[in-house]
């Protein structure tokens, strides 16, 4: 690990002001993902800022009927509160889905958000990576690449986002908050994420020293007709080679509203809106479903090792809507898939 | 706001860093990038609890930080000041093995040995927890924890023994 100076913030003012005077410093929340780089040499901050002691830790009830998380409640805190298992059981499901006991009980919420790819050439100093040293190239596309993207490339990176968290907050439409240098500001959670394009060394639109504050859930019905499927190599303690978020409001055996939203496949959860429309109004049917997967995955392309990955996601979509429809979720300990 | 160190560029600068370890307190000074498994092991001489990966990617390094387990090896001892830390040390009273403990002899539930601390630190948490009751539910729950041994089976059986204990001890 480098040296570094370390500032304990004690108000979000001083942590931003901080970071906005160093452009080498950063954040530090439960640190599972950015010491985990630090000791790889990909981090190699010269300050952390310590912002685990800011009031920031609370699960409140929104004027508008939503719930708000604070940054730094950690994936453990959201995934058994009450009002969230109650009301957004899919986004407990995914946090369930994701690492272990012990890194829910360390990551937060803000940090989840800003997990970096657990691409092999990323994590390894001794290869080019657009993404770690931008121009020097993307061995993935012609390397190793089982756990790459599928939808969304370029030709500069083929990384996914590798939290399942995030893909049942793009499917619940999350707003993330944010204060920085000039104020406050929110950004909806479709627009956080971006793809590659050209600029692969920049994961989100969060821009230097802005600190994420809280996650605001909108209000919404889909307390009973939910799934999070996360297919992957082992059956726990491994990210997602294909993952689905499925919910759904259900009038009888017709589709009311949808969201559906896939993980593992692309550099940040994948939705397609004209996908949910083709579910609108529509009874739940398998032969619906395999339409809908078909068109999601229409420009899907797969690389050497991850062109599987086509099939699996098409099957998911379609094993996904079908338990939603049921009303019949996904376990994350019963490991069988029915 | 407490500055603990602000230098224009970072020096060699050790931190003071208070923690409560298996009930006595102690003030130990640091460089900033001491993560909490080395502070153990190197600072303090406990060595039960075990570096296996250093990722957060095996459970070896398993303790319990404020009553929650998590990896010792991902968390900056700094971030800790004035935590209370329990280890593989802390678990047996005045001499006396914790249930757990001697319930992992009853099953054989080790070969070599080495992922056993962090097995029994987050065991023991998954029993305070309160989530894990089925044998499906333990296995996940225990996720955590590697073992390249492969002693998962005694290991469960080791769990679900105390967990039939305290169901029991409950009612
Ligand atoms: C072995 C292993 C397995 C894992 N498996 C999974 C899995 O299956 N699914 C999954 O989803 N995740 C998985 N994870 C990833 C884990 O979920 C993330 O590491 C974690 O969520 C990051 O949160 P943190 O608080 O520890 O972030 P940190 O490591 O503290 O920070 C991560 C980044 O976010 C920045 N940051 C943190 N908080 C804020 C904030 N409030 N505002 C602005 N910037 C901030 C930091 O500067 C840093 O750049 C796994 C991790 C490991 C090590
Ligand atoms: S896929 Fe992205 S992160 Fe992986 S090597 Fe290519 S540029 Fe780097
Ligand atoms: S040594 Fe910490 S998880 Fe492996
Ligand atoms: S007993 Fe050898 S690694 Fe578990």
């Amino acid at each position: 690990m480098n040296r570094f100076s370390y500032l304990r913030a004690g108000s979000i003012e001083e942590a931003v002001k901080a970071a906005a005077a160093d452009a080498s410093a950063r954040f530090i929340a439960g640190g599972t993902n950015l010491v985990d780089l630090m000791k790889y040499n990909v981090e190699r901050p010269t300050r952390l800022i310590d912002i685990t002691r800011l009031p920031l830790n609370t699960i409140e009830e929104t004027e508008s009927g939503g719930l708000r998380l604070g940054a730094m409640t950690t994936n453990d805190d959201v995934a058994h509160d009450a009002l969230v298992r109650s009301r957004y059981p899919l986004l407990a499901s995914a946090i369930l889905a994701g690492a272990s006991p012990q890194l829910r009980n360390a990551a937060t919420t803000g940090g989840n958000l800003l997990q970096r790819t657990r691409c092999y050439y990323f994590y390894d100093t001794a290869t080019p990576c657009n993404k770690r040293e931008p121009g020097t190239g993307c061995p993935a596309t012609f390397g190793r690449n089982r756990i790459h993207a599928i939808l969304g490339t370029s030709d500069h990176c083929i990384a996914t986002h590798p939290s399942d968290m995030c893909v049942a907050l793009a499917a619940l439409e999350a707003v993330i908050h944010v204060a920085g240098p000039d104020g406050e500001r929110t950004i909806p959670i479709s627009e956080f994420h971006r793809l590659p394009g050209d600029r692969p060394e920049i994961d989100t639109t969060l821009q230097h020293g802005e600190i994420i504050t809280a996650v605001e859930l909108p209000r919404t019905d889909f307390g009973v007709h939910h799934t999070y499927l996360k297919l992957r190599d082992r059956l726990s303690y491994a990210f997602a080679l294909v993952s689905v978020a499925a919910a759904l409001r259900m009038d009888g055996n017709t589709i009311a509203e949808a969201r559906l939203a896939l993980g593992g496949v692309a550099h940040k959860p994948w939705r397609d809106p004209d996908a949910e429309a083709m579910l609108r109004g529509h009874p739940a049917s398998a032969e619906l479903f395999a339409g809908v997967a078909d068109h999601i995955l229409r420009e899907a392309k797969g690389f050497e090792d991850n062109a599987f990955k086509i099939d699996l996601a098409r099957r998911g979509i379609v094993r996904a809507l079908s338990q939603a429809a049921a009303g019949t979720p996904q376990s994350q300990t019963d490991k069988r898939i029915r | 706001m407490s500055e603990i160190q602000n230098h224009p560029s970072p020096a060699l600068d050790k931190v003071p860093v208070t923690l409560t370890v298996n009930g006595k307190t102690r003030t130990v000074e640091v460089l900033p990038w001491t993560v909490l498994l080395d502070l153990l092991r190197d600072h303090l001489g406990l060595t039960g609890t075990k570096k296996g990966c250093d990722h957060g990617q095996c459970g070896a390094c398993t303790v319990l930080i404020d009553g929650k387990r998590m990896n010792s090896c991902m968390a900056l001892a700094v971030m800790k000041d004035g935590a209370s830390i329990t280890t593989i040390e802390g678990l047996a009273v005045d001499g006396e093995l914790h249930p757990l403990q001697q319930a992992f002899i009853d099953h054989d539930a080790f070969q070599c040995g080495y992922c056993t601390p962090g097995q029994i630190c987050s065991g023991v948490a998954l029993i305070q927890e309160g989530r894990a009751r089925t044998r499906d539910e333990i296995r996940e729950w225990m996720s955590g924890n590697i073992c390249r041994c492969g002693a998962y089976t005694n290991i469960v059986d080791a769990i679900e023994q105390v967990l039939g204990s305290t169901t029991e001890a409950a009612q």
